[in-house]
């Protein structure tokens, strides 16, 4: 497999603390790529170090093939989690002006936001400061803003907090068209269960240190124990003889999740609104 | 577009564009203009209350000594009446005079139901000290003395002159300069003060909420920071440019409407017009004022004024700029800038002290040390330095500016991206180094 991003043993310690201990990553172009871990874990202090926001005590970090540079970061786009943007400025002015200084003319950047905007349904926004959208709009926008200049490698700090389903899943959609698109998505959560919606390979770190990587799928198969589960759309009592062949099996219906609920629930009124 | 210049503009337009900026701007002028103007139209208003004051003398000494003017009207009454005492006549204030006042200077008094007016009382005070003076010169019977005490008490004043290296001469006029000097070394006191924390806010607000997180992917720190401070300086020129420009028309207006000398006055008898105006002798009209300051190089003092102004606020901002990159919520930002700003007011104290002596140590050597001689320089250049001098205080403020520029860049680069911890000295070190 050909790789974006790799970072050799790349260790970093605050004070007496050591945030990252020789930590190898390899990041593989057009996947989507999950940096997982628990809190504290160092995720946050990797990305940064990628981004070229600090610099690692040793180790090294390799993209494209050669090591990175501060012109390289122009073509990393980065939401952090932390999200923060000029709260007195308007939404599309500073849109505007945060895509400048990525490089794009203000003509391009006017009319790749349109495009976004339209897309998300937020064009009503235009004018508005963004101290006065909520929390999840606010990340709406920066996410289109992260994504505005097309950047080979984005970077995405637990890009679902404070979002709706609806809109966790118009952004879902979105990360798999980047890739489908051969952009490289580094997704970094401590939400397991995205991760096996949009993750192609993961890499684990706990306490500081790389614990786990490969793709998804290997992953998984490795921690296989056994079990298997059956679907099919049946009634009780064929799902109950079918049961007793296997000696131990258990068995009960499968009910739709509430996130399953909500999504069907939310998308059917917006659409007998609209129409 | 260059992204220096990008941010610039952004840094400039949202300033320039906000409410609380526009408002400012443009009622400040009106404010100075009716500091000056209210209590002198105040003033004269009160002129034209008439109050009549009750006299009554038992010496009969001081019958004409008390002339009524357009304010005070003075009867003359032959004893106090229980009407005089009560406040329902006309009369608001009794003058009482027992006794001969050149034995008993104690014998008169004022009385009245109401508070009696300082003006009044002055008035009063001064008539009757000119009387008595008048008694008691006539009581030693000296032919002519009282010519010969007022030729004693004629006044005269001193001209300064001021010859160059080619021995030209010139009067020289110190209170116009005075004036002159003070007003400048306030503007940069004010300017670097406020747009100094100007930028330091900016800065600190783009660390807090983090967007330099994403900024610092596209721009270097240093473009950043440089954008910021040029920005906002832009936006101060705009200001002074709007202001200067609103009290000149404030000011023609004002000559039209109510005529010159009026407003001319007005001005001349505000203290606030610069600290030097209590040097300033009440006797020289305006006039007289405007003329010496004709007289002061003004050309000069245009181009050191732009200069020291620029040099300055390079120099502060910077350090502002640093501050603000290195602290993690606004409130921790006092420990630092209180350092500089005391020395900030202290060169605005050794501006005043060097006022009096613009050629003396105290006005050199805080001329030329860089965190005070922008101030201090302006009061010393209406009165003349020589070139040496102000080429000498020049270099050494840029020197020093451009330094705190390249030291402040590299503190920005570090600290605007730290949290949480105080960046350790090790750490400033590999960040230096690190390309």
């Amino acid at each position: 497999m050909e790789y974006i991003l790799t970072t050799d043993k790349v260790c970093k310690r605050f004070d007496k603390h050591t945030a990252l201990d020789q930590v190898s990553i390899s990041v593989g172009s057009g996947r989507i790529f999950g940096l997982l871990g628990p809190n504290g874990a160092g995720k946050t202090t990797l990305i940064r170090i990628i981004n070229r926001i600090t610099a690692p005590d040793s180790g090294e970090v390799i993209f494209d093939g050669h090591p990175l540079t501060q012109e390289d970061v122009a073509n990393i786009g980065y939401l952090p989690e932390e999200r923060g943007l000029y709260k007195k400025m308007k939404v599309g002015e500073q849109a505007i002006y945060l895509a400048q200084l990525k490089g794009m003319s203000a003509r391009d950047a006017r009319k790749s936001l349109t495009e976004w905007f339209e897309k998300f349904d937020i064009m009503p926004w235009w004018n508005k400061k963004l101290e006065e959208l909520s929390k999840g709009m606010q990340q709406k926008v920066q996410f289109i803003i992260t994504i505005l200049h097309e950047p080979k490698l984005m970077i995405f700090d637990e890009p679902f907090s404070g979002f709706d389903p609806v809109n966790a899943e118009l952004l879902k959609t979105e990360i798999l068209r980047l890739r489908d698109a051969g952009h490289t998505i580094i997704y970094s959560t401590h939400n397991m269960a995205s991760v096996e919606d949009v993750c192609d390979d993961i890499a684990l770190i706990n306490n500081s240190r790389l614990v786990l990587s490969g793709s998804v799928e290997e992953v998984k198969r490795q921690f296989a124990d056994g079990r298997y589960e059956v679907h099919a759309v049946t009634h009780e009592e064929q799902a109950r003889s079918l049961a007793e062949s296997i000696p131990g099996a258990t068995i009960r219906p499968i009910l739709p999740s509430m996130n399953d609920i909500f999504l069907k629930v939310c998308s059917d009124n917006a659409k007998t609104s609209e129409s | 577009m260059n992204k220096i210049s990008v941010i610039i503009l952004r840094e400039f337009t949202t300033r320039i564009l906000k409410k609380s900026f526009i408002i400012l701007t443009i009622l400040m002028p009106f404010m100075m203009a009716s500091i000056v103007a209210v209590p002198f139209i105040l003033g004269q208003l009160e002129d034209d209350e008439e109050s009549t004051i009750a006299v009554i003398d038992q010496t009969g000494l001081y019958g004409d000594c008390l002339k009524s003017n357009e304010r005070y009207h003075f009867v003359y009454f032959d004893q106090l009446t229980p009407e005089l005492r009560s406040d329902t006549s006309e009369i608001t204030v009794v003058l009482q005079i027992t006794d001969d006042l050149t034995r008993n200077p104690k014998a008169a008094s004022l009385a009245s139901t109401s508070e009696i007016q300082l003006n009044l009382t002055e008035y009063v005070e001064n008539q009757l000290a000119e009387k008595v003076r008048h008694d008691k010169v006539a009581a030693y019977e000296i032919p002519e003395l009282e010519n010969i005490l007022n030729d004693m008490e004629q006044e005269f004043t001193l001209t300064t002159l001021k010859w160059d290296n080619d021995g030209n001469e010139s009067e020289t006029f110190g209170d116009a300069a005075l004036i002159t000097g003070c007003l400048f070394t306030f503007l940069i006191y004010m300017f670097v003060m406020s747009y100094g924390g100007m930028v330091m806010q900016g800065v600190t607000e783009e660390k807090t909420n983090r967007i330099v997180e994403i900024m610092v992917s596209s721009v270097k720190p240093f473009q950043l920071m440089m954008g910021k401070i040029i920005g906002v300086a832009l936006v101060g020129f705009v200001q002074i440019a709007i202001w200067g420009v609103m009290l000149a028309l404030i000011f023609a207006g004002a000559s039209f409407f109510l005529g010159a000398d009026t407003v001319a006055e007005a001005a001349a008898s505000q203290p606030a017009a610069g600290a030097g105006a209590m040097a300033m002798p009440e006797a020289s009209g305006m006039a007289e004022f405007i003329a010496m300051a004709g007289s002061i190089p003004l050309l000069e003092l245009g181009v050191m004024f732009v200069l020291m102004f620029i040099g300055g606020y390079l120099l502060y901002a910077s350090f502002f700029a640093a501050v603000g990159a290195s602290v993690n919520a606004q409130e921790d930002s006092a420990q630092f800038t209180m350092p500089v700003v005391l020395i900030m007011v202290f060169g605005m104290y050794a501006a005043m002290g060097s006022a009096g002596n613009t050629d003396g140590p105290l006005a050199f050597w805080s001329s030329m040390f860089p965190l005070t001689s922008p101030i201090v320089m302006m009061v010393r250049i209406p009165f003349g330095v020589p070139l040496w001098q102000e080429i000498l205080s020049l270099a050494i403020l840029y020197g020093t500016a451009i330094g705190m520029v390249w030291i402040a860049g590299k503190i920005y680069r570090v600290g605007i991206l730290m949290y949480g911890k105080k960046p350790s000295f090790k750490e400033m070190v590999k960040w230096l180094r690190y390309k």
